[in-house]
C-alpha cells in the first residue's frame, strides 16, 4: 500500500473506534428505530383500547349517521349510545368509565351538540366530533331548504384549476415537487456532513499537530497528501455512517411497511426523480464536500491546541448556513436574483446550483461554469492549504486568527 | 561521504535564524551539534529533514538531493515529543514504520526487539498518555530508529530522561552507529557530546564558531586546565606568566594555561612549599572551548 492509502485507512479505522463515533451512530439507529415503531409505543401507552364517548341522543335521528361519519375519519374514537339522565352519564365520566359525554339533539330542524369531559378543553376528540357533525348538519340544512344533495355537492367540491407552460422546456408541478424532495434531501446531508465531517477534519489536524506528530509524518509524507489522505478517510467514514442509517431505516421502513402510509420516498417524490438529478447530486455533493473539508483542513493546521478548533470553524459554519438558508428561501422562488447570483459562488454552489439545475433548466454553460469555479477554488484551497498545513506544523502557541494564516504561509515560503 | 550542508541560510521574516552553515558530515560518524537555546540547531534540522526550506544554500546526501517524499533513509526524534496521546504504542509505531515504507511483519520484529532492549515490553498494548515522559521518550526513540534509517536526526535525546535512561539511550546509540548509521544530534550537556561525537560543531546565533574532529580542535585550542590541592597558600600563582585564569577552590585551585610547558613552571614553584595532594593536567572541556570561542558563558 502507498503511503496515501496507509493515511487514508489509518485515518478511517482510529476514528472508525472511536466511542464518540459508535455512539452518535449507535444513538441514530436507536432514532430511527424509535420513529420507526412510534405507533407501536404510542399505543402501548394508551393501551389497545379506543376512547369511548357515552352520546345521548334526544332526536334518535343524528347518532346512527354520526357513528358512521366518525368511523371514516382515522382518529379511532367509539361512540355509545346512552339513554340515562344527564347526571349518571357525567358520574360515569368521573368515574373513567367514559372519556366524555355527548349530548346531542335537534333545534329548528339543525343538530346541536354539547360535551361534557373532565378537562372540557378543546382536544382531539372535540374536534373530531365536530368534523362528523358537520355533514349532518348540511345535509339537514340543505333538506330542510328543499335543495338537491347533487346541487350541494356541486357548491362545495373545490374550483377546477390547471396550469400550462408556454415555454417548452419547463418542468411540470408533479417533477417540481419530485425535485423539491431531492433539494431538501440534499441540503440537508451537505448540512449535516459539512458540519459533522468538517468539524472531524479540523480535529484530527488539530489532534496530528498539538500532538506534534505532524512535525514526524511531514518529514516522510508530503503535506498535501496528507491532507487529503485525511479528507478521503474521512469521507470514507462519512459514507460508512451515512449507509449504515440508510439501510437500517430501510429495514425499518420494509418491516413497517403496513403502518407507514406513503413512505418516506413517496414523502419526498423521490421515485419520480431521474438519473440526471442523481448524478447531479453526486458531483455537486462530492465537490461541495471537498470544498469544505479541504478549507476544514486547511484551518484545522492553524490551531495547536484542540480547544481553538471551534472558533476557527466558525466562519466554515456560516458559510454552510448562508448557503442552506438561501436554498431554502429559493426553494419557494427558484428564479430570483439572489439564487441566481448566490448559485455561482463556489462556496454556495453544491446547494444553491443544484436547486437550480433540479427545479429549472438551466443553460449547460452556466453548470459547466459553476463546476469550473467550484474545481478552481478547490484546487487554490488545496495548493494554500499544503503550504499552510506545512507551514503551519511550525507554529504553536496560542493561534486562533486567520492572521496566522499568512503567518503560516510565510514559514512555508524560502525566506 | 555523508551529509553535506553547503553554505545554509534560513531567514524568518528578515531575522536570520541560521547564517551560512557549511558542515560536512561523514558516514558511520556521531556528530553533535551544539548551541545555546535559539542558536539555530533545530532550525538546522528541520532544514535537514525538508521541513523548512534553506533561503539559500544545499543540504546533499552523499551528493545527491534528498528526495524525502520517497525515500525512508532519514529517521528523526523531535524535542518535543510527537506522538498521538491515544493510539496504543504498538498501533503508533506500526504506523510510523509503515509510512517509512516498513512491511507489517518487519515492524513487529522490530517493535518485539527495540521494546526489550529498552526493558518495555510491558508497555506494548499502552496508550502513550499512559506512559511516564521518559518512557514516552523511548517510545519516540524507537519510532525514529524503527525503519533502520541511515541518517538519524535526534534533537536533545536525552533531555527528561534519568541517568540509567540516559546511559541506555546512549548504548543504542552507540550501537546504530557502529551499524553504519550516520548520526546528528544537538544536545545542550556538553558531557553528552564529549563522550558520543567524533565531529562536532557549535552554533551561536545562528553561526558555527567552532567545527571539526573534537580531538583536533581540542589540540588546536592549545590551552589546558591544571588542577592542583595542596595544604598551602596558592594565591601567588595568578600573577605567574602563561596563567589566563586562577580559581580558588576550597583545598586549591584551578588554574586555565596557555599551554602544556606552562604546567612544568608551576611544578617547579610548588616544590619544598608544603605537602601537594593533587597536580592534575586536564585537556580542555568543551564548555571552555565554548566561553573562549563565544565571549559568553554557555549555561
Amino acid at each position: 500500500m502507498n503511503k496515501f492509502g496507509i493515511i487514508v485507512a489509518h485515518t478511517y479505522l482510529s476514528r472508525l473506534k472511536t466511542k464518540s463515533f459508535l455512539i452518535t451512530t449507535a444513538l441514530t439507529i436507536a432514532l430511527i428505530f424509535l420513529a420507526g415503531n412510534i405507533q407501536s409505543i404510542m399505543n402501548l401507552f394508551e393501551g389497545n383500547d379506543n376512547e369511548v364517548v357515552a352520546v345521548k341522543d334526544d332526536s334518535n335521528e343524528i347518532f346512527a349517521d354520526l357513528k358512521q361519519q366518525i368511523d371514516t375519519i382515522e382518529h379511532p374514537l367509539e361512540l355509545e349510545k346512552f339513554s340515562g339522565s344527564n347526571e349518571s352519564a357525567m358520574n360515569k365520566v368521573h368515574e373513567g368509565e367514559y372519556e366524555g359525554y355527548l349530548h346531542v339533539s335537534i333545534t329548528n330542524g339543525l343538530p346541536e351538540g354539547h360535551y361534557y369531559s373532565l378537562q372540557g378543553n378543546p382536544s382531539s376528540i372535540t374536534s373530531t366530533i365536530q368534523q362528523g357533525m358537520q355533514p349532518i348538519k348540511l345535509k339537514m340544512a340543505a333538506d330542510s331548504a328543499g335543495v338537491d344533495p347533487s346541487t350541494v355537492e356541486s357548491i362545495t367540491s373545490p374550483v377546477s384549476f390547471e396550469t400550462t407552460a408556454l415555454e417548452a422546456d419547463t418542468k411540470s408541478a408533479a417533477e417540481m415537487d419530485s425535485a423539491r424532495g431531492l433539494v431538501y434531501v440534499m441540503l440537508f446531508l451537505l448540512y449535516i456532513s459539512v458540519i459533522m465531517y468538517g468539524n472531524m477534519i479540523a480535529l484530527d489536524v488539530a489532534i496530528e499537530k498539538s500532538s506534534r506528530v505532524m512535525e514526524i509524518l511531514v518529514s516522510s509524507v508530503p503535506a498535501i497528501t496528507q491532507m487529503f489522505a485525511k479528507i478521503v478517510g474521512i469521507a470514507l467514514l462519512g459514507f460508512t455512517q451515512f449507509l449504515t442509517i440508510i439501510l437500517v431505516a430501510y429495514f425499518v421502513i420494509q418491516s413497517k411497511q403496513e403502518e407507514l402510509t406513503g413512505g418516506v420516498f413517496e414523502y419526498f417524490g423521490l421515485q419520480g426523480a431521474t438519473a440526471s438529478t442523481f448524478i447531479y447530486a453526486l458531483i455537486f455533493f462530492l465537490l461541495g464536500y471537498l470544498l469544505y473539508a479541504t478549507l476544514s483542513a486547511m484551518l484545522g493546521s492553524l490551531v495547536s491546541r484542540t480547544e481553538d478548533v471551534n472558533q476557527l470553524m466558525a466562519p466554515v459554519i456560516y458559510l454552510i448556513m448562508i448557503a442552506f438558508f438561501v436554498a431554502i428561501y429559493g426553494l419557494s422562488s427558484p428564479d430570483s436574483t439572489i439564487v441566481t447570483v448566490t448559485s455561482f459562488i463556489p462556496f454556495f454552489t453544491p446547494m444553491i446550483m443544484f436547486l437550480r439545475v433540479t427545479m429549472l433548466h438551466v443553460p449547460i454553460w452556466e453548470i459547466a461554469l459553476s463546476f469550473g469555479l467550484m474545481i478552481a477554488v478547490i484546487v487554490i484551497l488545496a495548493v494554500i492549504g499544503g503550504k499552510v498545513y506545512k507551514g503551519g506544523v511550525l507554529m504553536y502557541g496560542k493561534s486562533n486568527s486567520l492572521k496566522d494564516l499568512t503567518k503560516a504561509l510565510q514559514l512555508s515560503k524560502k525566506e | 561521504m555523508g551529509l553535506s550542508l553547503n553554505q545554509v541560510t534560513k531567514t524568518f521574516s528578515g531575522t536570520p535564524a541560521v547564517q551560512d552553515l557549511s558542515l560536512e558530515i561523514p558516514e558511520g560518524e556521531i556528530f553533535g551539534l551544539l548551541g545555546a537555546n535559539g542558536a539555530g540547531k533545530t532550525t538546522t534540522f528541520r532544514i535537514i529533514i525538508g521541513l523548512l526550506e534553506a533561503s539559500s544554500g544545499k543540504v546533499l546526501w552523499q551528493g545527491k538531493k534528498i528526495n524525502y517524499h520517497e525515500n525512508n533513509i532519514i529517521g528523526y526524534l523531535p524535542e518535543e515529543r510527537g506522538l498521538y496521546p491515544k493510539l496504543k504504542v504498538n498501533e503508533q509505531l506500526t504506523y510510523l514504520g509503515r509510512l517509512r515504507g516498513m512491511k507489517k511483519t518487519d515492524i513487529n520484529h522490530e517493535i518485539t526487539r527495540w521494546l526489550e532492549r529498552f526493558n518495555v515490553p510491558e508497555y506494548r498494548n499502552k496508550r502513550v498518555e499512559e506512559l511516564s515522559k521518559g518512557n514516552q521518550q523511548k517510545i519516540q526513540f524507537i519510532s525514529a530508529v524503527l525503519h533502520k534509517p541511515k541518517l538519524l536526526i535526534l534533537d536533545e535525546p536525552f533531555s527528561g530522561l534519568d541517568p540509567v535512561n540516559v546511559e541506555l539511550l546512549k548504548q543504542a546509540v552507540i550501537e546504530l552507529k557502529e551499524n553504519g548509521t550516520s548520526i546528528v544530534f544537538s544536545s545542550h550537556r556538553m558531557e553528552h557530546v564529549e563522550e558520543l561525537c567524533e565531529y562536532l560543531c557549535i552554533l551561536e546565533k545562528g553561526k558555527p564558531i567552532v567545527q571539526g574532529k573534537l580531538a583536533e580542535i581540542k589540540r588546536s585550542f592549545g590551552k589546558k586546565n591544571l588542577r592542583i590541592h595542596a595544604d598551602f597558600s596558592l594565591a601567588y600563582l595568578e600573577k605567574m606568566n602563561g596563567v589566563l585564569k586562577y580559581q580558588p577552590m576550597t583545598n586549591g585551585c584551578s588554574l586555565q594555561i596557555i599551554q602544556e610547558d606552562v604546567a612544568k613552571q608551576v611544578f617547579d614553584t610548588l616544590q619544598y612549599k608544603g605537602f601537594v595532594r593533587k597536580f592534575e593536567l586536564e585537556e580542555p572541556s568543551l564548555n571552555d572551548i565554548f566561553i573562549e570561542k563565544a565571549g559568553t558563558s554557555y549555561e
